[in-house]
């Protein structure tokens, strides 16, 4: 999905919602800031997770990152791919940089998360 | 950019794998103006090093340089330092230039200052007086010869001597080039005045860069350093863990000498239980960071001090501090890395070593 179509947590996640399930990434100002990815431990299917759970760890050459739950939900989907082609994540990270995908257990928190305008302005503001 | 011991610095100015894989292939530059310079003279200036310093420096030439430490009264590390043997302008003497880490800056010139007392030596603090930039790299030699006019081929490693840097519309800027680093590789690291520094910087980038080099931040200098073997002072040294220990027993000479700490580093030269700094190659990609856990079976042996994705072997590597029994190479251990436990492999010190 073009990014300008999804929508973004205050920790970088992106998340495009459809029929019931979330598919969730991190947004290409994340990749860029972390760089030099080496390592992602990615969670199992199955797996409930709470409002902004750490669902998934990231480890760059500096340091290592959390990757947070905008959603609550069951993980119904990983990314298989991601862990021998960190690289997807900065070439392709609204499509196949994708990390998860969760069934939508309570769909309020949907409602506050950024829009890519807001999200933009959060980004240039940090870039400072 | 980052707040380090009150400097501005950048982490990285682009990539930290390409920036650390310039400076193994061709060369690097590194603003480490950061670094605590000190300039002392006077005829007790030479006494008064030999009594604080684990090594001697009275016996040094002009141009010489030493790796050493200064130890507290239980051999705990201070700082680890470079001495400088330089003649002083205005002075007749020759007189020692101290370089210290920036962490360590205001603890080192109360000590010396403390010991200082009744001697008759003058300590100047010329750390903002003056930028130091290192160039590192198979090519910094080459790089720099041709723009310093002294000869630098003919320097021998840990020596240095007054230079003339002059590049396109720069220079000449005196400066001081030593043959001395912190990467790994070869190269130099440059002491110029610090009003001349942006000009003799970007005179150097531009060099560097037509060589396929670059300016790199603090981020890979760790990883560069981290391959090389080198402690870095608040992770492998600190003030409760000893030189022995660090594996520096070649920076501490006792023989015939008195200096603050020599008692407590004889005794814990002859202490087989003391945890001592091993290197850890680790299975699989995911790296160890400082803090993690090393494990012997289930029993807790050590602990990582520096952790991090080596760029030149594609593989996570971390220095750690273990039990004796755990510290010989090859032994297999294990990291827990937030909860997971990874193998890991004790392997010599240093994991780099440049072909010579």
């Amino acid at each position: 999905m073009p990014p300008e179509q999804l929508k973004y947590a205050k920790t970088h996640e992106w998340v495009a919602f459809a029929d019931g399930v979330a598919t969730i990434g991190i947004s290409a100002f994340a990749v860029e800031a972390l760089t030099d990815l080496v390592f992602i431990e990615l969670p199992e299917v199955g797996r409930t997770v709470a409002l902004d759970e750490s669902f998934c760890e990231i480890e760059s050459v500096k340091a290592v990152s959390d990757i947070y739950a905008p959603v609550a939900g069951e993980i119904v989907a990983v990314n298989d791919a991601l862990p021998d082609a960190l690289e997807t994540l900065g070439d392709d990270p609204y499509e196949a940089g994708w990390i998860v995908k969760i069934k939508v257990a309570d769909e309020a928190p949907l409602a506050e998360l950024m829009d890519h305008p807001a999200y933009e302005k959060m980004c240039a503001e940090e870039a400072h | 950019m980052v707040d380090f011991s009150g400097w501005s610095m950048p982490v990285q100015y682009g990539s930290i794998v390409a920036e650390h894989q310039a400076t193994r292939s061709a060369v690097g530059l590194f603003d480490v103006s950061h670094m605590s310079r000190m300039l002392l003279s006077g005829p007790d200036a030479g006494p008064l090093l030999e009594s604080l310093l684990t090594r001697r420096v009275g016996d040094l030439s002009p141009g010489q340089v030493r790796y050493a430490l200064f130890c507290n009264e239980a051999g705990g590390a201070l700082d680890d330092v470079l001495a400088y043997r330089v003649e002083v302008p205005s002075s007749d003497l020759l007189g020692y230039g101290l370089v210290v880490n920036a962490g360590n800056h205001a603890k080192i010139a109360a000590h010396l200052a403390q010991h200082a007392a009744g001697r008759d030596v003058a300590i100047d603090d010329v750390t903002e007086r003056y930028a130091m930039i290192a160039v590192q790299g198979p090519k910094a030699i080459e790089l720099l010869d041709p723009v310093t006019e002294c000869e630098l081929t003919s320097f021998r490693y840990y020596t240095g001597r007054v230079a003339n840097f002059r590049h396109g519309g720069v220079g000449p800027v005196e400066c001081y080039l030593s043959r001395t680093g912190y990467t790994g590789e070869d190269g130099c690291e440059l002491i110029c005045p610090a009003d001349q520094a942006v000009a003799v910087w970007e005179a150097l980038v531009e060099l560097a860069e037509t060589v396929g080099g670059g300016p790199v931040g603090l981020a890979a200098r760790d990883t560069l350093r981290l391959e090389a073997g080198m402690p870095l002072y608040g992770h492998e040294l600190t003030e409760s863990i000893n030189p022995v220990q660090a594996g520096l027993s070649f920076a501490v000479n006792l023989k015939g000498r008195e200096f603050v700490g020599r008692d407590a580093l004889a005794a814990a030269g002859k202490d087989h239980h003391q945890p001592v700094r091993i290197g850890l190659q680790l299975d699989g990609r995911r790296p160890a960071r400082e803090g993690c856990l090393v494990l012997q079976g289930d029993q807790e042996v050590g602990t990582v001090t520096s952790g991090t994705f080596s760029p030149t072997f594609d593989r996570p590597l971390a220095m750690a501090y273990v039990k004796p029994s755990a510290a010989a190479t090859g032994e297999h251990l294990a990291v827990d890395i937030r909860g997971k436990e990874v193998g890991a492999t004790v392997a010599p010190l240093p994991f780099y070593e440049r072909g010579k």
